[in-house]
């Protein structure tokens, strides 16, 4: 697929040995990618892996700290996004920057308007607006501000944009997150349309479905350091799960088999039927049981968070059922949820979870006394008497009870959000990413202690990216792929190969996709 | 700034300032602490100051809570006019002083629910949520009292504003006791913990089960009634409702008050005796300016003047160059360190 006019010895993108640290952290640790003319690319990897540090480092927004970048045999260093789009570097992100209230043709010209007689030429730029995007296939209105129009729309300009502005190297930082399977496919024609110009594309993405539908080569970055580069058609996927994951897996577990595992007949806690919500989670079925674990595996973005938030009532269902004691019940924020006894400890604990100024104790006692209603404020004493149980239970470490709780380490801030739901007494606790950004020994606390709680008979429902903590302290495992429940193993099945060939697993529907 | 440390030490900066101007005062005027007995009615220029800053001060009581939520009500001065027009027309009209007060403390109650509306169920920002009140509310004022300035005879209001309770002035007493109900509704209920949970993340909050909208309307209802109050009391004094400048830019003074007293505008802890010390300190200043002889102008300079003071103390920026406290915030926290006095201990002996 390389172009004949460029000899093989220089790529079109070649980094060698690139590294950045930020505050002593190593983000990317000597690592290489290599980009062909005509090849789209995608850049993979989970949480920390490097993909945003290094797509950074190539527009210029960060400076490296070692290594080489060279476009066509000549070294670079951008210093800014303007200075890597002059050396033909363009970039779309996610979510799209440009502005929404100009119309699409000042979009595509912005800040090099063609001008006469130092006046910006409207007729000339609407004209060459159209041409630029009739080869896209867009044929729409380019004096109507580009926020009306759809994000596949908004994407597809900005690409436009990035293109025009002379692009050999086009940067996709995932585009489809939010785009339905209609969009996904509009979009991939334009990058095959850009692929057969000569252009190389870096995509960035969480679906491994579109990696294998569109992409020629995968890199795979891991903890800040290259796993490897393959040729799609090479890798095959549960090789690629497991390269994602780091783990050296045997090809014998390949297969799964959902078997007829031991049926619990104890009724449900809680059960979802056909529980979804568009562009956020395929509907799915789920079945929570008094002290059960139950975990929601898969990669980054594959829907894990989306479903217990929906669980939790933090985003609103669109579609499906929820009945908890076998009544149907309606989840329409959290309140509703705390009121049946659910709890939920957030994956953005800073964000989402604790409340930065108050003390430990009134962050512990926040949801009970949530619960109960102003009205009936939680004595001052007994307050105290909570907030030290838990401390002692939890072994927080905190000099005492009144610190404000932001002034803790994450562990310990993660320790209080437990107690404030175990003050509660929840029926079913959310634990969403538990140990994550948690040091060693707080890891090892946080998971006896979850194994503690579901032997009290409480229900449980944890989203991990740790296989082996889920299958330490998990019975039935929830595997999910590209924002839908594809599997789901039971008691002797859960193990970490069985999770990752599910996660790798092909379905002949893909193209369902919601 | 040490939150866990008791003690009165935290809120010296405030009570300092006000023991600073007070000085200054009876510098400038040597009988400024002179009181004396007359007709059953203290008077003297340390009452004034008391006297005259009773509306402010109510303003701020209410406004305290808002601003813990993170928000601002700009309509205040604009719902003191509504109340004051609703009051005096009224009168006029022939009502008896329980119907007046109960229609005029309805009207504040309504514009508070009509800000709280805009804020926590059609997310509106604050400042502008609450701009569209203080345009209209003067519109609406000036409805009531059919453009005119409508004065009044009734012995029974002007009480509010001129009589006496046991020696002490009306306005005194009635922002003692606003002061009392509100420090017993936030401290001896769990409200205040909710308003500023809401305040510091309202997300989190949410996500704990907190009702956020009922706290939100909650506080800007309360905002309305305490300004509605106070709107009473001018009216009362005046014996008229001037639509047009009955609380004139008080609620710039009100916030000034709540921010001099040290609640901080990025919302959380709030200290309500903190915020009438401010409001006491900033009429000590107008009553300082005009007692010394200088043009009321300057008045509105120091004001500006006291006003860069405070917020230079609190700008992130600048806290960067000041010696920190040991504990304090990590490296990055854009909250101004300023303490923002939590459950203010002395706030009306109100502590559950």
């Amino acid at each position: 697929m390389t172009a004949s006019t460029t000899p093989p010895s220089a790529p079109l993108l070649a980094i060698r040995g690139l590294s950045k640290a930020f505050l002593g952290v190593q983000a990317l640790d000597g690592v290489d990618f290599t980009l062909r003319h005509g090849e789209i690319h995608a850049l993979l990897g989970e949480n920390g892996a490097g993909k945003s540090t290094l797509i950074k480092t190539l527009t210029g927004v960060y400076q490296r700290d070692g290594g080489t970048v060279a476009l066509e045999g000549r070294e670079i260093a951008p210093r800014g996004v303007e200075e890597a789009q002059r050396l033909h570097i363009g970039t779309v992100y996610q979510e799209v920057n440009l502005l929404p209230n100009l119309s699409v043709a000042e979009n595509l010209f912005l800040g090099r308007q063609p001008m006469r007689w130092g006046l910006v030429d409207r007729g000339a730029m609407r004209r060459r607006a159209r041409a630029i995007l009739m080869p896209y296939g867009l044929s729409i209105d380019v004096t109507a501000p580009l926020g009306r129009f759809s994000v596949a729309t908004q994407q597809i300009v900005a690409i436009a944009r990035a293109v025009d502005m002379s692009a050999k190297v086009l940067i996709l930082d995932e585009p489809t997150a939010s785009l339905d399977a209609q969009e996904v496919a509009v979009l991939f024609k334009v990058m095959r349309t850009l692929r057969s110009r000569g252009i190389g594309i870096v995509f960035v993405t969480h679906f491994l479905d579109q990696v294998y539908e569109v992409c020629d080569s995968i890199t795979v970055l891991r903890n800040g350091r290259l796993v490897g580069e393959r040729r799609t058609d090479e890798l095959p996927r549960f090789d690629l799960v497991a390269m994602m994951l780091g783990r050296e897996l045997e090809a014998a577990a390949h297969r799964i088999d959902i078997g007829p595992a031991e049926v619990d007949s104890r009724p449900p806690l809680a059960s979802f039927k056909g529980f979804g919500k568009s562009r956020s989670v395929a509907p799915f079925d789920l079945e929570i049981r008094p002290g059960e674990v139950v975990a929601l595996a898969g990669l980054l973005g594959s829907g894990r968070t989306e479903t217990v938030r929906l669980v939790f009532g933090m985003d609103r269902a669109d579609q499906g059922e929820a009945t908890v004691d076998g009544r149907p019940v309606r989840l329409k924020g959290p309140r509703d949820a705390v009121r049946l006894g659910f709890g939920f400890c957030p994956e953005d604990r800073k964000k989402e979870g604790i409340v930065g100024e108050l003390s430990v104790r009134e962050n512990i006692i926040l949801a009970l006394q949530a619960r109960q209603g102003w009205l009936k404020p939680i004595p001052r004493r007994r307050q105290e008497e909570i907030a030290d149980r838990f401390i002692r239970l939890l072994d927080i470490r905190t000099p005492d009870a009144e610190r404000p709780i932001q002034l803790l380490s994450g562990g310990n801030q993660q320790k209080a959000l437990l107690a404030r739901w175990l003050a509660t007494e929840p029926r079913l606790l959310i634990l969403d990413e538990p140990t994550r950004g948690i040091d060693v020994g707080a890891h090892a606390e946080i998971i006896r202690l979850i194994e503690r709680l579901c032997a009290d008979g409480m229900a449980l429902l944890v989203v991990s990216s740790e296989l082996e903590e889920i299958v330490a302290y998990s019975r039935r495992v929830v595997v999910l792929r590209d924002r839908r429940h594809v599997a789901e193993l039971r008691g002797g099945e859960v193990s970490v190969e069985r999770i990752v060939a599910a996660i790798a697993s092909e379905t002949p529907n893909t193209e369902v996709r919601q | 700034m040490m939150l866990s440390a008791p003690g009165p030490s935290r809120n010296l900066p405030q009570y300092g300032a006000l023991l600073v101007v007070l000085l200054a005062n009876w510098l400038l005027f040597p009988d400024f602490f002179a009181i004396r007995l007359q007709d059953g009615r203290l008077f003297g220029s340390l009452i004034d100051v008391l006297n005259r800053g009773a509306p402010v001060a109510l303003l701020a009581i209410g406004m305290t809570m808002v601003i813990a939520t993170r928000g601002v009500d700009l309509s205040v001065g604009a719902v003191m006019a509504i109340s004051g027009a609703v009051a005096a027309t009224m009168t006029g009209a022939g009502w008896g002083l329980p119907a007046v007060l109960a229609a005029s403390l309805a009207a504040g109650l309504l514009c508070g629910l009509w800000n709280g509306l805009l804020v926590a169920v059609l997310r509106i920002q604050p400042i502008i949520a609450t701009l569209i009140l203080m345009v209209a509310g003067r519109g609406i004022a000036q409805l009531i009292t059919e453009g005119q300035i409508v004065t009044f005879t009734s012995p029974a209001l002007a009480f509010i504003g001129g009589g006496s309770f046991l020696t002490v002035p009306m306005p005194v007493v009635l922002t003692i006791l606003v002061l009392a109900v509100t420090a017993l509704l936030v401290r001896a209920t769990a409200l205040g913990l909710m308003i500023e949970a809401v305040g510091i993340n309202r997300l989190s909050s949410a996500g704990a089960g907190v009702n956020t909208p009922v706290v939100l309307v909650a506080v800007y209802v309360w905002c309305g009634l305490c300004a509605a109050v106070a709107g009473l009391i001018v009216t009362a004094d005046i014996r008229g409702a001037d639509a047009n400048n009955a609380g004139l830019w008080l609620e710039l003074d009100a916030i000034l008050a709540v921010v001099v007293g040290g609640t901080s505008l990025l919302g959380g802890r709030f200290g309500l005796v903190l915020s009438v010390v401010g409001a006491l300190i900033i009429q000590a200043m107008n009553t300082g300016i005009l007692l010394s002889g200088f043009k009321p102008e300057f008045n509105l300079i120091v004001k500006a003047g006291v006003l860069m003071v405070v917020l230079l103390l609190q700008s992130p920026t600048l806290t960067l160059f000041l010696p920190r406290p040991k504990g304090a915030r990590p490296m990055g926290a854009v909250k101004p360190p300023v303490a923002p006095p939590p459950v203010a201990p002395k706030s009306g002996g109100a502590k559950p």
